[in-house]
């Protein structure tokens, strides 16, 4: 690894990533809170209390919005600029480029808290912010880029690390999704529509939607997984070689899934089964690099007993190859016929995001703030806590939809003995309400996990303050 | 130079690790690829519902049972070969056509709140979906609809062909308290839309956008200037609930689809 080659001690740019750190903290506990939020709305309507701002519609994408572009935003470029400064033995190249995204960042989600409730949207999903934003969105993305690519050039080491290949590839196709997907011409400062209809905005829209998965939920915390895991293992990579087929495959694969999520509608029929095709063919690299992360603990299993982060990184490794075996089942043609429209989409989806996604986040920020500030925890027992939380909360949650998904799509299909359709729809409706309380209560569950990591490290945060107060006096005196 | 660096996979990737600017620039042409064997053909293949403006539709040709091909105008409404000549004037069956003014307000409003994070407007060609719905959709049906709503959850009903089955006045009463018509529903009560009027400048502003679309766009000779400037008086004091009715109940209806007839391939 890149980062056992330093030589001399380097000063490293190190308050932006603790910034970022905290943020992603705080916007796991909102993000979260939302989505319970909003599952509690389809459990209990009348928690839409009648105000247009509180309506599902409009509350849903603040969900998806808070959790992929606040925590997950904020988690990439935390952990974006501590690894490439650490592998690189160098500073940023701009660390007022760096403050200017976290800024930047930030300033764009309060935008979308805003816009979002008040209905102003672009209709496309993951994508419903409007096209002034959007903008904002591409700047402070593309400064990120520079910085990041930028770093990468002026680094000490002689090899690019591993992470740092995610994190690149993930850079420069957001950029082309985010631009090619937000197209549109503007009616007004907060209403645009796109450029694109039917067919080609749809192939646009998925080749978007899951491409968002795809690299930044996954591309970019694969980065996190490959610096992180061996870090806190204390081992290096499983296989080198692994990492570059990994690497370069799921780079060139994933790219072509998104079709996968128009099986059957009006695109040409060979869009969709190009998409599962690919699907298919991208457990491979898939599996191999979650065993690449799991086997990185060999010979050092016996550490998970007391070594709680490790015990996220890992499990997230678990889940990682759960959905990405999942992800491809469901892009089968006959298995998609059953599964598509359903809440087995919503449970695949939360698989990724509450036990990939958030697991291996939740190991990092923890990592991060012992090392950024220097400091034990302020409570290991907690976040083992918290570990048991967030996978009780996660399996409730993907169980829950699991059955709601395939009972769904079981009673839609389902004749009687006289060739007629079994249920009304509404019928199918009214089953799903004990799966919706169990979703919100497993989502519950899982944002009390969030609770007690930013209690954990805000704690750390100011013991660590006050530590390094007392020695500062000790200093003086 | 130490041990760690001696391991690589193969020379080219050794070198690519090695430069910033090799690494950049592979990655950037190996995530581009997929997207362009995907994308760019539905820009110019048939059966993709782009019309490439002179009425050809990237030679699409759907054909009846007894194989002759059926004429596009009978598919996609074209005012010069129809029997109906503007807007006002079309008849469920003409073919797809644009938004009038107010069911434009009313799709505006539909995406202001979301519907299609609950509702696919896209059926598929099984036997249930066609029961409980009605025709599998067709490129042809959303190629006016500048972002598509086709959705991709169901936690209410599919919507594509809703248009005419049920009342303008079950309409009203779902829609503000959806649970005092169906009491199972889970959806929100939307009467606030009784209490906005839509507006006329932002309707007419959304049809001037739609002839300039890139891609699709609504054919001056359907947009005339004469019917935009009539839209203004057509949503004048129309509420949001008015509007997004009259969008509901245009959805669906424009073609006449014929039993035994593929309109995919």
């Amino acid at each position: 690894m890149g980062a056992t080659q330093e030589a001399t001690p380097v000063k490293y740019d190190m308050d932006v990533v603790r910034w970022f750190t905290i943020a992603a903290a705080i916007y796991a506990v909102v993000g979260t809170l939302i989505g319970v939020y909003v599952a509690s709305e389809l459990a209990w309507p009348f928690l839409n209390f009648d105000l247009p701002y509180l309506t599902f519609g409009r509350l849903r994408p603040l969900h998806t919005n808070a959790v992929i572009f606040a925590f997950g935003g904020c988690m990439l470029m935390a952990t974006g600029y501590y690894m490439v400064q650490r592998t690189g033995a160098t500073k940023l190249w701009s660390n007022g480029l760096a403050w200017f995204t976290f800024f930047g960042w930030n300033a764009i989600i309060v935008a979308a808290v805003v816009t979002l409730p008040l209905g102003l949207t672009s209709g496309k999903e993951y994508a419903e912010l409007v096209w002034p934003i959007d903008i904002a969105i591409a700047v402070v993305w593309l400064a990120f880029g520079l910085n990041h690519t930028m770093t990468v050039a002026i680094r000490k080491t002689s090899h690019i690390y591993v992470s740092n290949w995610f994190t690149m590839g993930m850079i420069i196709m957001i950029t082309y999704l985010h631009v090619v997907n937000s197209l549109a011409l503007p009616v007004s400062l907060t209403q645009a529509f796109s450029i694109y209809t039917g067919v080609q905005d749809a192939m646009i829209q998925w080749w978007w939607g899951h491409n968002a998965v795809g690299f930044y939920l996954t591309g970019g915390f694969l980065g996190i997984m490959y610096y992180f895991i061996p870090k806190q293992a204390g081992r290096p990579v499983f296989s080198y070689r692994l990492s570059v087929l990994h690497f370069w495959t799921l780079t060139f694969g994933y790219v072509w899934l998104g079709a996968h999520h128009l099986q059957y509608t009006a695109l040409p029929d060979w869009t969709g089964s190009l998409g599962a095709a690919v699907s298919l063919a991208m457990i491979i690299p898939s599996w191999g690099g979650a065993m690449n992360g799991m086997m990185t603990l060999s010979g050092a299993w016996d550490k998970l007993r007391d070594d709680y982060i490790l015990r996220f990184l890992v499990t997230a490794m678990a889940f990682y190859a759960m959905s990405t075996f999942d992800g491809p089942v469901m892009s089968i043609k006959t298995v998609n016929a059953l599964s598509h429209y359903t809440d087995w989409t919503v449970g695949h989806v939360h698989a990724g995001a509450l036990g990939w996604m958030s697991m291996i986040s939740f190991g990092a920020i923890y990592h991060l703030v012992k090392k950024l500030w220097n400091t034990e925890l302020y409570s290991d027992k907690l976040v083992n806590v918290h570990f048991w939380i967030a996978i009780i909360g996660a399996v409730t949650y993907i169980v829950a939809m699991w059955v709601s998904g395939i009972m769904q799509g079981l009673m839609w299909r389902d004749y009687d003995e006289y060739g007629a359709l079994t249920y009304t729809f509404v019928e199918s409706v009214a089953a799903m309400h004990p799966y919706y309380v169990m979703r919100a209560v497993g989502g519950a569950i899982f944002n009390l996990g969030t609770w007690i990591m930013l209690f954990n490290v805000v704690m750390t945060v100011r013991q660590a303050g006050a530590a390094r107060g007392v020695s500062a006096a000790a200093a003086r005196a | 130079m130490s041990d760690h660096d001696k391991i690589y996979s193969t020379k080219f990737q050794d070198s690519i690790e090695r430069s910033t600017l090799l690494m950049f620039v592979i990655s950037a042409v190996a995530v581009a690829v997929g997207g362009i064997v995907e994308i760019v053909p539905l820009f110019y293949l048939p059966n993709t519902g782009m019309s490439g403006g002179d009425g050809s539709f990237n030679n699409t040709q759907h054909k009846d049972k007894n194989g002759n091909v059926i004429p596009m105008d009978k598919i996609v409404w074209n005012p010069a070969t129809s029997e109906h000549k503007t807007l006002d004037d079309w008849q469920p069956g003409d073919g797809v056509r644009p938004y009038k003014a107010l069911e434009l307000a009313g799709r505006s409003v539909y995406i202001r709140e979301g519907c299609f994070l609950c509702h696919s407007q896209m059926i598929r060609p099984f036997r249930d979906e066609k029961d409980r719905y009605g025709h599998y959709s067709i490129a042809e049906e959303s190629m006016y609809d500048h972002t598509y709503q086709w959705g991709s959850k169901r936690t209410g009903p599919d919507l594509a062909r809703l248009g005419g089955k049920y009342s303008d006045e079950w309409h009203r009463r779902h829609l503000k308290y959806p649970r005092d018509v169906v009491p199972e529903s889970v959806m929100p009560n939307y009467f606030f839309l009784e209490n906005a009027k839509v507006d006329p400048e932002n309707t007419v502003a959304t049809m001037e956008v739609m002839t300039k679309m890139p891609f699709n766009p609504v054919p001056k000779t359907i947009y005339t200037d004469a019917y935009i400037a009539g839209a203004r008086a057509a949503v004048e004091g129309k509420t949001e609930m008015d509007a997004m009715i009259a969008y509901l109940q245009s959805l669906g209806n424009h073609v006449k689809f014929e039993e035994g007839v593929n309109y995919r391939d």
